[in-house]
């Protein structure tokens, strides 16, 4: 099974909403460079840049800090990281993300407080 | 197995305390004679001047050696020292530790740069350099626990001392539990370090994907027969506690932007640039053969149609792909390649299953095409037993090449060998020169002294002539040539012959500038790459660094820059990293002169020890031009088109051996025009010695450093 969060950007109205909720649920701090989902864009053209479990992130830590659980989700185990971020590098879609000056990458792990604040439907949790 | 009883010698506690900026101020000294610890404090004279890594290393063997001391005297020193930038999890190749003793294969220090974890735990469990002095009066070990803060010396009653078992054992018994067994790195040699000087030392980190300990090898001149010489089995640290800012940078943010930087660069540019992630350094081994480079049969040729079979897709299928394997964390360049559950076919662990690291270029060179052994197996099997016996490949290939050779030319038989048929191309015979070095018997313990010890026996002992030993014998200073063709490139002639410790291509890899693109035509341009390539490249050592991320992988634009070659924008790179961690300033200019202040110190320091000037610069005329008429008519259009356009000699009418006499003659002139610029260039006098002006202008004029100048001039 894969639980990720799907997207549907062309539904997207650049509201930020999922953002917010994102970075002050993990972050205690309105920030979009916080959050896990990512909105792009202007106008009536948004991108939607979030994890989708692919998992190549998971061969390129040297550490084995991420892995995934029993939904499919990747996720970091912080005692294991070391911070080298060759994962950030490596996320074939950007997806893996990093804040400056803290020292632990951090993604999206599929928990859905995003889609509750989206007034559109544009991100819903999706189990494969 | 049972648990080793050991007995406890001394044991020593220290404050543990951060590291900060990059250094620890303070280095450990061990007296493995007389039991004494002793913390050293590291004072701003030795940071401004020394840095760090090998200069902190040349700086404490200085002062712990006198200038008659040999390899095996007991105040020789090993010194590992780790560097301000070493450790760090954000950069690629920065785990690195550099090595220094008084080589047995030269007499004078040589320094070696390893990967594996040691160099970061042993830097973050408290200390710059480690300093190991004296003998042990039986055998033992050292522990440094990172976590505790204390030292232990012990009883090292070990029967198995080859490294692939040793090391998992001392893991096993020193980590806290299986799941930690990433918090411990173990040095150790092997048996052939025992009996041999073209030895190295063993530098593990524990592989969590393989559950194996993988091995880096401080490989070159002999730092594993000085170790065991001291009765040393292995140094053990533990330290759990590595994050990305250990090291305490002053500017988290620069360190990580300029790591995550070249992270993309890697990650979008390695499949199609240098496919380090795939094969490692081996992916060189068809692109030396296409250009005449790969030494084959004791650097004759550089080609063969025959080295297709070592080529990197055939050792590519051999490793195990996709898997992060760097020798430290956070190098995502990924180079050290392993195979897995390889089973050797001889000695003592035949029918085994072992994990392999490599063979890296070198190893694949050495052991293979230089010795026209074209099986890849074969040559993991020789990589294998080196790394286990803790005998550097490098010395190991150019070593069997010459004996081969001189196989070849009746100089050696079978009567001589006891047994061994030298042909080329026979890997049992290659094993079992390997398996006799272990074992200390047989004509494998002379070919484990090395290719000047070799030439002086066999002149002496079998009336070979010693001319012919000195041309085809492939050392200098007495260390044994890296696996690189120099003949048709004068830049790398002097590359290899003017490298302090001896013939190792860390200082300067001129040959495709110099002989394929032409970029360096003047003896001006030769001696300007000649000065400024070793001095950059002397400051990976001073810093921890690898020096691979430099160049195996480049911007996409690098080509279009002022000076590709210099990879000016990873110069930069390395500039800024260095900002973030220490706090100190540095441009591309300081840099250089960072590096030119060890450099020249430990070329005074080479004199001291009596070597180091323009009469040890010598090469052996095979690194130069053609020695045989073989060699001559395998390349005879080559040869004789330089007869005529660079020395206007008409080759129509004339001999092979008077083709070869004026082309040897003109080359070696050459060699010598070389030299005259580079000494020039480097600010030495005509006969190899730094002027005191020279000295005074880079801020390396220490008393005792101009007093032992005075002597020479």
């Amino acid at each position: 099974m894969k639980k990720y969060l799907k997207t549907y950007p062309d539904r997207c109205i650049g509201c930020y909403a999922c953002e917010r909720a994102c970075s002050t649920l993990y972050f205690k701090d309105d920030n979009a460079e916080k959050s896990c989902i990512r909105i792009s864009g202007a106008d009536s053209a948004f991108d939607i840049n979030v994890c989708n479990q692919c998992q190549v992130c998971i061969a390129t830590c040297p550490t084995q800090s991420l892995s995934i659980n029993h939904q499919g989700v990747v996720i970091l185990n912080k005692s294991h990281c070391i911070n080298c971020l060759m994962c950030v590098a490596a996320c074939p879609t950007n997806s893996m993300m990093h804040f400056k000056q803290t020292l632990y990458p951090f993604k999206c792990i599929a928990c859905g407080v995003c889609t509750k604040s989206c007034p559109v439907e544009a991100i819903a949790i999706t189990k494969e | 197995m049972g648990k080793i009883e050991r007995k406890l010698l001394v044991e020593y506690r220290y404050d543990l305390r951060p590291v900060i900026k990059g250094y620890n101020r303070r280095t450990l000294y061990i007296n493995l004679g007389t039991r004494e610890i002793a913390e050293k404090p590291v004072n701003d004279l030795m940071v401004e001047k020394f840095v760090g890594g090998k200069g902190f290393d040349l700086y404490l063997m200085w002062h712990g050696v006198k200038d008659n001391t040999k390899w095996n005297d007991p105040e020789n020193e090993i010194c590992i020292s780790f560097g301000p930038l070493c450790g760090n999890t954000n950069y690629p190749g920065s785990g690195k530790s550099i090595v220094t003793t008084i080589s047995p294969l030269t007499g004078i220090p040589v320094d070696c740069n390893v990967g594996g974890h040691f160099g970061p735990y042993a830097k973050f469990a408290g200390f710059d350099a480690i300093e190991l002095q004296g003998k042990a009066a039986e055998e033992i070990l050292v522990y440094i626990d990172g976590d505790k803060g204390l030292i232990r010396m012990v009883t090292a009653p070990d029967e198995e001392i080859n490294s692939h078992i040793l090391v998992e054992r001392l893991i096993e018994e020193f980590a806290d539990s299986p799941d930690k067994y990433q918090f411990v790195s173990v040095v150790s040699a092997g048996r052939g370090a025992d009996h041999c000087d073209i030895s190295c030392l063993n530098f593990s980190f524990w592989d969590k994907r393989r559950k194996v300990a993988r091995l880096k090898q401080a490989g070159r001149g002999g730092t594993g027969r000085v170790f065991r010489d001291k009765k040393i089995k292995a140094l053990v640290v533990k330290y759990s506690g590595l994050k990305g800012d250990t090291n305490n940078p002053v500017d988290l943010n620069m360190l990580q932007e300029t790591g995550l930087k070249l992270h993309r660069e890697i990650e979008k540019g390695d499949a199609h640039q240098c496919h380090m992630r795939e094969c490692g350094t081996a992916h060189l081994m068809e692109i030396m053969n296409d250009y005449d480079l790969l030494p084959v049969r004791n650097f004759k040729y550089g080609q063969m149609p025959e080295a297709i079979g070592l080529a990197s897709w055939e050792f590519k299928k051999l490793f195990t792909q996709n898997m992060p394997d760097g020798c430290w964390y956070g190098c995502s360049l990924s180079c050290c390649k392993a195979v897995d559950n390889f089973v050797p076919r001889s000695g003592p662990y035949q029918g085994h299953k072992v994990c392999v690291d490599g063979p890296e270029y070198e190893t694949a060179a050495g052991c293979g095409s230089n010795l026209c052994i074209w099986d890849p197996k074969d040559v993991v099997e020789l990589n294998f037993y080196c790394d286990t016996y803790g005998i550097d490949t490098i010395s190991f290939g150019t070593c069997v090449a010459f004996a081969m050779e001189c196989y070849e030319n009746g100089i050696l038989d079978k009567d001589r060998t006891g047994g061994l048929d030298l042909t080329w191309g026979n890997a049992d015979a290659a094993f079992e020169i390997l398996h006799q070095m272990a074992r200390g018997e047989g004509f494998g313990v002379t070919v484990g002294k090395g290719v000047r010890k070799m030439k002086e026996i066999f002149a002496r002992e079998y009336g070979a002539d010693p001319s012919f030993l000195h041309d085809i014998g492939m050392e200098a200073k007495g260390l044994e040539y890296s696996q690189y063709m120099s003949k048709e490139s004068l830049a790398q002639q002097g590359g290899y012959t003017l490298a302090l410790k001896g013939p190792q291509h860390d200082e300067a890899w001129l040959i495709f500038m110099d002989m394929v693109n032409n970029h360096i035509p003047t003896f001006e341009d030769k001696a300007e790459a000649l000065h400024y390539f070793p001095m950059f490249r002397t400051w990976f050592g001073l810093q921890g660094l690898c020096k691979l991320p430099w160049n195996d992988i480049e911007p996409e634009d690098n080509a279009q820059t002022d000076e590709p070659a210099k990879v000016p924008e990873h110069v930069q790179n390395y500039v800024q990293i260095y900002r973030a961690i220490t706090g100190k300033p540095l441009d591309k200019y300081e840099l250089i002169r960072q590096s030119e202040r060890v450099y020249n110190f430990q070329k005074v320091f080479c004199m001291r020890m009596g070597k180091g000037r323009r009469i040890d610069d010598v090469p052996p005329y095979r690194a130069v031009g053609p020695v045989t008429g073989e060699e001559y008519l395998s390349r005879a259009e080559r040869y004789d088109k330089q007869l005529q356009d660079k020395i206007g000699i008409d080759p129509q009418g004339k001999s092979v051996e008077e083709k070869m006499a004026i082309l040897r003659a003109y080359r070696e002139d050459q060699y010598q025009q070389l030299i005259d610029a580079v000494y020039k260039r480097k600010g030495w006098t005509p006969e190899g010695v730094p002027t005191i002006e020279h000295l005074r202008s880079i801020g390396m004029d220490l008393p005792e450093v101009i007093e032992v100048v005075k002597r020479y001039l």
